[in-house]
């Protein structure tokens, strides 16, 4: 075993921190510790939350960090951030919320940036996660970015996904929208401390009315990370659904899918190395061009062997 | 492989000023950096604390109030003792030119005072991140 998983697997924070840069960086030296590491996870719970831009989705993780903690349990934070499509830099501010847990040896915080992702993740989450979880962690919160409609990817990693909505976000047409309504396993009404929110509330509710066959009910919890209200009630509510999950075997589906999403992005992450390597990818064929001139074959053979030699 | 610069800009101390702060995290941002910004109100220990596990290969400091020469120097000391000596260290905000050689002696690579371009900054940490 390498010296970095046998850190990271004994909880090591700077282990973490540089495996996390690597997988981030594509370094082809973390191949190797994530192989390693794979065998140690599978023991964290993955919590989701996503939902429209300044809904306070930050400072509801800050809360439940707070809540697991007097829990005993160890939090890793995953807090994605936007990547300019202009100039490749982010500016990661989630943390600003989160001051009060920089000293907290039984928190671990990473900010990201989507790295050219759409969906409102990046590529290398999938890794994080892993490597978060291998490291110990009794529960892991994932901070989306700010999403519109249909950015849903998160319910590809998170068993539990929160969607957090405000007061006042539009009449109740807004709340029949395909994507981000209907990958709700809780819904949060944040920031109760302002007006409107019986009415967020009730136009949930009435949306939920219209579900047929529900085998479970979608809970809807009022919270204020402001005011620390409804948090509790939240909690509560994320390991009903986490008992729910693996009553109905739920559970393992949600982990079967995480893993085809993730050997999925490795594919794809590898055919995009090989396609953008210019020189490689020149040099393999370089070598079917004569023969394909020469009438010896044609080129839609020649991209046949070609692929049967990388997906090898 | 694509490596990309990581910045932590961080304010020290219990100046509340942060518009500097924030002008630069823009400016590398758009350099193409990533950067985490801290916010206001940091001890010495959360910003070496939050530095290691972004694992970032810069830390920017900015402070108004004149406690640079105990507040920067303890994150010099700590980055050491953690032995983070590898990420590079910076200072900005109102520091006198008379207390910039003993910054530098204490590990603070480079200090900006008010009115340095942005590009300077950038190009500074280009040329000289040590990973």
């Amino acid at each position: 075993m390498t010296d970095l998983a046998e850190k990271i697997i004994a909880g090591d924070h700077r282990s973490i921190a540089r495996l996390i840069t690597q997988v981030e960086n594509n370094a082809p030296d973390a191949v190797e510790t994530m192989k390693q590491i794979h065998p140690h996870t599978g023991q964290a719970s993955i919590i989701g939350v996503t939902g429209v831009m300044g809904g306070g989705k930050s400072s509801l993780i800050f809360e439940l960090a707070l809540a697991y903690r007097t829990e005993g349990k160890k939090v890793g934070i995953i807090a994605i951030d936007p990547t300019s499509p202009f100039s490749g830099g982010a500016l990661l501010g989630d943390r600003i919320r989160m001051t009060e847990l920089s000293m907290d040896e039984g928190v671990f915080i990473r900010s990201m940036g989507t790295r050219g992702m759409m969906g409102g993740l990046t590529s290398s989450l999938y890794d994080v996660v892993e490597i978060l979880d291998a490291a110990g962690m009794n529960v892991i919160l994932i901070e989306t970015v700010g999403v519109g409609q249909d950015e849903v990817d998160i319910v590809k990693i998170a068993d539990t996904t929160l969607v957090v909505l405000v007061p006042g976000l539009g009449d109740s047409v807004q709340t029949i929208k395909a994507g981000l309504m209907e990958i709700a396993d809780i819904f949060v009404v944040n920031k109760a401390d302002k007006t409107g929110v019986e009415q967020t509330v009730a136009e949930l509710e009435s949306m939920l009315d219209l579900v047929n066959n529900q085998e479970r009910r979608i809970p809807i919890v009022a919270t204020s990370a402001k005011e620390k209200k409804g948090i509790q009630q939240l909690v509560v509510q994320i390991a009903e659904h986490q008992a729910y999950l693996k009553k109905s075997q739920t559970f393992e589906k949600r982990r079967r899918q995480r893993y085809e999403a993730e050997l999925i992005e490795i594919i794809r992450k590898r055919l995009m190395d090989f396609i953008f390597d210019e020189k490689k990818l020149k040099t393999t064929v370089d070598c079917c061009i004569d023969q394909i001139s020469k009438k010896e074959l044609d080129p839609y053979s020649a991209a046949d062997q070609i692929l049967g030699k990388i997906l090898k | 492989m694509v490596k990309k610069i990581r910045v932590l800009v961080a304010k020290p101390g219990l100046d509340g000023h942060d518009r500097g702060a924030k002008i630069v995290a823009r400016a590398l941002r758009d350099a193409g950096m990533e950067v985490v910004y801290t916010g206001l109100h940091q001890t010495a220990e959360q910003i070496v604390n939050t530095a290691m596990q972004e694992d970032v290969d810069v830390v920017g400091l900015s402070l108004l109030s004149g406690a640079h020469m105990t507040l920067f120097v303890d994150v010099a000391v700590l980055l050491k003792e953690k032995q983070m000596d590898d990420v590079l260290l910076i200072g900005g905000g109102i520091i006198p030119q008379e207390d910039v050689p003993r910054l530098k002696k204490a590990g603070i690579a480079e200090v900006f005072g008010p009115g340095t371009p942005v590009e300077e900054i950038v190009r500074y940490i280009k040329k000289n991140v040590k990973r």
